[in-house]
């Protein structure tokens, strides 16, 4: 009975993770194209580094320090999660026991061991966020969700935790009563002292309480599989493909727009025709810039959802610090939150089908792109590698060339420049008279 | 000691081609705080007998300021014009003191066809003091300063060029301190992204006040930099808190060119 229940919980567990697995894939498809095929070697280190490594998360130790111990615990309880996978279907208990020997007991006590340092880092985690007012998780666009967000996982850590340990430690009182003197203890570091609260227990109620340890463990990691695509804890998942296809130019290097270099060339070439029709089955043209998540490439939508909402990037912004509206992870969560939005229409009315809404304007707007400086902060700072910078850059070329909506000092700046070569109002004639004065 | 100034046409007259050209920039040419600037490294340049010319009048904005405010046409007619000027000079290696046309012309003219050598005038001054070009004599007038160096954002973050300007401040017969956000975690001055030509947002603070208040904090008295935007930026910043008296704003170039007494 258990295994059935087991086996059909299984499918519908991984079932439906593949289905919004797919779903995601698709969204993020929905973007431009970008070319990242280049230097897989550079990229297989950057996310070893970065991803695997958290090269960037020991820029601030202490929280770099507890996030690891949750992301090793993590890791390493894939492994007894297989036995209880291979547990759940056939009903063998512990199967890698009894050919590992004593390599077990030491790997079982080594989990059990990050467990615990995983549990003091979700506490911690958990005061942080709630008691201890960090300013970066209380801005605005964490209000609501994004906020119930971060405590559910941290909640759902400690409801697994402590599942496993009901689970192992009850598993030891009754293997040491079964088996007696011959063989007492599983020995298992942490476990071998919760066993002694279960002592007086009888054989019975200490195997109840040891499948509702399993029971309640394996529920979890179900829930917790299938809350992530909801979810800022996909970063867990999608942190390495965002760090392999990083950005591996220079941070200042912004885009060549293709389309404008051939409209300018087409301009200073006095041969060419410029009403000359565009030749036949040539592609529509595509938007200047970004209005909607759809002209921005798939590497941002990858980012959006890749977004831990840890802030890293808002707090070390040159505009948010001074009180702008600006604040690169609400773009980031904008970006994504539209991209949800956009995925579920085109699947629901059609791919044709338009909401009248955009990402500029309805989640962001001209005042907060217009506060960015460009100077890469967030960039440098983000763990998994997003770029704010480039969605900021797009939607305001689309803003500048789709609708001349520029800030009217920055009209005159651009007025300036293509008038007389440089920002401001001066003669280019008099480009070297600094050589003669003195 | 008066200033040797050779343009290309000139130099292409006289059938001559220099070793680098020097990008002077907007800032750099009409900006009267950013002139003094150019000219402390014409000083350097004319000192250890570097051969240099500079475009002149024929020179024109990289586009850099359009680019950044999402005018990608103004920036890449800029762009293809000045590159068309370049490679008519056939220039090979480019010094400037502007981390913006350095970025530029480094990182996004190539895209357009324009490929050339890009240093940055702090990387050039290095390299001439380590061949032994340039002498600093008696390491100049801040004998028992403090310096802080403010990276900015074009140079450092966006070009990974940290250690350069440090290396010359630490050359002086001074002490070099450094922020509490500075190389990587080096916060703007405020001006990049073509802020420099627009009021900023509302807030609650202007951008280079809070920069200017964490330089001050180190308790120097010389904030160095290797921008002629953010050297503006610092200096009004210096003006806001009434310190102009005590804390000066230099370009690296500036420190130099003193410590060697030129
Ligand atoms: S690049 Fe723009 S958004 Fe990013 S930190 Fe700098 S000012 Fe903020
Ligand atoms: S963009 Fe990066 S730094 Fe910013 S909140 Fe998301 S994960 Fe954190």
């Amino acid at each position: 009975m258990g295994q059935i229940i087991f086996a059909v919980l299984l499918a519908a567990g991984l079932g439906f993770f593949a289905w919004n697995v797919r779903k995601v894939r698709s969204n993020i498809l929905l973007g431009r194209d970008v070319d990242r095929s280049d230097n897989k070697k550079e990229r297989w280190k950057t996310m070893l580094l970065v991803a695997f490594g958290q090269q960037k998360m020991f820029a601030r130790p202490i929280p770099a320090l507890l996030h690891f111990a949750i992301y090793a615990a993590f890791v390493i309880t894939q492994i007894e999660l297989i036995e209880i996978f291979v547990d759940g279907l056939s009903g063998q208990h512990r199967i890698f026991r009894s050919s590992l020997g004593g390599f077990y007991t030491f790997m079982i006590s080594f989990i059990e061991i990050l467990s615990v340092a995983a549990l003091i880092a979700t506490v911690t985690f958990l005061a942080r966020r709630n008691l201890l007012k960090v300013p970066r998780f209380n801005m605005k666009e964490m209000n609501g969700w994004p906020k119930m967000d971060g405590n559910m996982i941290l909640f759902m850590e400690i409801v697994l935790v402590t599942c496993i340990f009901t689970m192992n430690g009850a598993d030891e009182a009754a293997h040491k009563q079964l088996m007696g003197s011959s063989d007492p203890y599983y020995g298992f570091t942490i476990s071998s002292l919760i066993s002694p609260m279960f002592e007086g227990m009888s054989l019975e109620s200490l195997h109840t309480l040891e499948r509702i340890g399993w029971w309640g463990h394996i529920i979890m990691v179900f829930a917790f599989l299938n809350y992530l695509p909801y979810s800022k804890h996909f970063h867990i998942v999608l942190a390495f493909p965002n760090t392999y296809y990083s950005n591996l130019e220079k941070k200042g290097r912004f885009t060549n727009m293709e389309s404008v270099t051939n409209e300018v060339k087409l301009m200073m070439d006095p041969t060419a025709d410029p009403f000359a029709a565009p030749p036949e089955g040539a592609p529509e043209p595509q938007r200047f810039g970004a209005k909607d998540v759809t002209d921005l490439t798939w590497k941002n939508l990858l980012d959006s959802y890749t977004c831990t909402e840890c802030g890293r990037c808002t707090s070390s912004c040159p505009a948010n610090l001074t009180g702008k509206l600006l604040s690169p992870r609400k773009i980031m969560m904008d970006t994504r939150d539209r991209l949800v939005e956009v995925g579920d229409n085109k699947r629901k009315h059609g791919a044709d089908y338009d909401d009248g809404k955009s990402l500029l304007g309805d989640y962001i707007t001209e005042e907060e792109l217009w506060a960015c400086t460009s100077c890469n902060a967030c960039v440098q700072e983000c763990p998994v590698n997003i770029d704010p910078l480039s969605i900021i850059v797009d939607l305001r070329r689309y803003l500048v060339m789709e609708e001349s909506k520029v800030p009217s000092e920055l009209t005159g700046m651009l007025t300036n420049i293509e008038n007389n070569g440089a920002p401001w109002q001066f003669s280019p004639t008099d480009r070297l008279n600094w050589a003669n004065e003195d | 000691m008066s200033l040797v100034v050779p343009t290309m046409a000139e130099m292409m007259a006289k059938g001559e081609a220099p070793e680098y050209l020097f990008w002077v920039g907007c800032s750099g040419s009409f900006d009267d705080r950013a002139k003094k600037i150019t000219k402390a490294l014409v000083k350097i340049l004319n000192e250890t007998k570097v051969s240099f010319a500079v475009l002149g009048t024929e020179e024109s904005c990289t586009g850099d300021p359009a680019k950044r405010a999402g005018n990608e046409f103004t920036f890449q007619m800029q762009a293809m014009m000045n590159i068309q000027v370049l490679d008519g000079y056939e220039v090979k290696k480019i010094v400037t003191a502007c981390p913006h046309c350095f970025n530029t012309l480094k990182n996004e003219y190539p895209e357009l066809g324009g490929n050339y050598d890009v240093i940055h005038h702090t990387q050039l001054i290095q390299e001439l003091i380590n061949q032994g070009k340039l002498t600093l004599k008696g390491g100049g007038t801040f004998k028992g300063k403090k310096i802080t160096f403010h990276d900015p954002c074009y140079l450092g973050r966006a070009n990974d060029v940290y250690e350069a300007p440090r290396a010359l401040i630490e050359k002086l017969d001074a002490e070099l301190v450094e922020m509490k956000r500075c190389k990587t975690n080096g916060l703007c001055c405020g001006a990049g992204g073509a802020q420099m030509f627009k009021e900023a947002e509302k807030g609650n603070k202007e951008i280079n006040v809070e920069r200017t208040e964490e330089a001050l904090e180190t308790s120097a008295n010389i904030i160095a930099t290797g921008c002629p935007f953010c050297n503006t930026m610092m200096t009004d910043g210096v003006k806001n808190f009434e310190k102009e008296d005590s804390v000066e704003v230099l370009d690296v170039a500036e420190l130099i060119a003193n410590a060697a007494e030129l």
